[in-house]
């Protein structure tokens, strides 16, 4: 019988691959943004295995919210990345640095 | 038992693709291992009862966002093997931060309080039971203001990503349309005498 803690862990293995993925691939913005991608499927994963265990459909509707932030956040991610490369003909992260951060 | 055999698929298949997308040497890689892992996950979302979200995790994810990144990285130029540079530079401190979250989580995850009797004796839904029904009916009444506010966030972002990355081509030729409509028979008609 599967139980919740299953879920949990398998979200719990892809939230540490999603963080694991943001230090390895600190030069690549295109790997940053689907690092970020895991990250938010796991909560995702978790969201949906509460709402089921509970029986509280409410979960899924934050789910939705989540799907809704997170592809409004990559639209934007990568507009300003074309942005960037058409200025600069990189995408180098060590390259973005025109406001001395 | 089936469903045990398709969970432990499903959640393996997954981590698969997390750890293609994390260490694969190619960007495009990356995204065809993100998309194996967003199918595993959408059976996973099948599994616990929640047809709608897995097609919209199909439709929407792998239909349109990872679409998206394709379409990004085949028109960037890339140096592929330079931003690989000093891959290993982090594994330390990422693989320790890492290696603690997934120590943390997995013991609160497995310590119990989650496997209650009530929570452990639940099963699935019966055929008359739709899922897009139930979300539609409690999405619309109690989380319409939420709703209502994502519908915003994603009219901000089709704007905010077009003028992000419109650019006016100067020497592209554009209708001037008052121009057009207010010209009058004299401006363009001369008569002349034969």
């Amino acid at each position: 019988m599967i139980g919740l803690s299953d879920y949990l862990i398998v979200a719990a293995c892809l939230f540490s691959l999603g963080v694991i993925g943001l230090f390895l691939n600190r030069k690549n913005v295109i790997t940053i943004l689907m690092c970020i991608e895991l990250i938010l499927l796991a909560v995702n994963i978790n969201f949906v295995a509460f709402s089921h265990y509970l029986q509280d459909i409410s979960g899924q509707i934050f789910v939705f919210f989540v799907l809704t932030v997170a592809a409004a956040e990559v639209a934007v991610g990568l507009a300003i990345l074309v942005a960037f490369y058409r200025t600069r003909r990189s995408i180098d992260v060590e390259d973005i640095n025109s406001l001395q951060g | 038992m089936l469903e045990a055999g398709f969970f432990y698929l499903f959640a393996a298949m997954s981590i698969i693709g997390g750890m293609g997308v994390v260490l694969a040497r190619n960007t495009m890689h990356s995204v065809m291992f993100l998309i194996f892992c967003f199918f595993n996950t959408a059976g996973l979302f099948f599994l616990l009862d929640a047809e709608f979200l897995g097609i919209i995790l199909i439709l929407i994810y792998v239909g349109a966002v990872m679409v998206l990144f394709m379409f990004v990285i085949m028109m960037l130029e890339v140096n592929q093997a330079k931003l690989k540079e000093g891959f290993l530079q982090y594994l330390p401190v990422g693989g320790m931060i890492a290696l603690i979250l997934l120590i943390e989580f997995i013991g609160a995850s497995s310590s119990g309080v989650f496997n209650t009797e009530t929570i452990a004796a639940v099963g699935h839904f019966g055929k008359e039971v739709n899922n897009t029904v139930e979300i539609g009916k409690i999405l619309y009444t109690q989380y319409l203001l939420g709703f209502e506010i994502a519908a915003i966030i994603l009219l901000v972002a089709l704007v905010g990503a077009i003028v992000l990355t419109l650019r006016t081509r100067k020497d592209a030729k554009y209708q001037n349309i008052s121009k057009q409509v207010n010209v009058r028979k004299e401006d363009r008609l001369r008569k002349v005498r034969m």
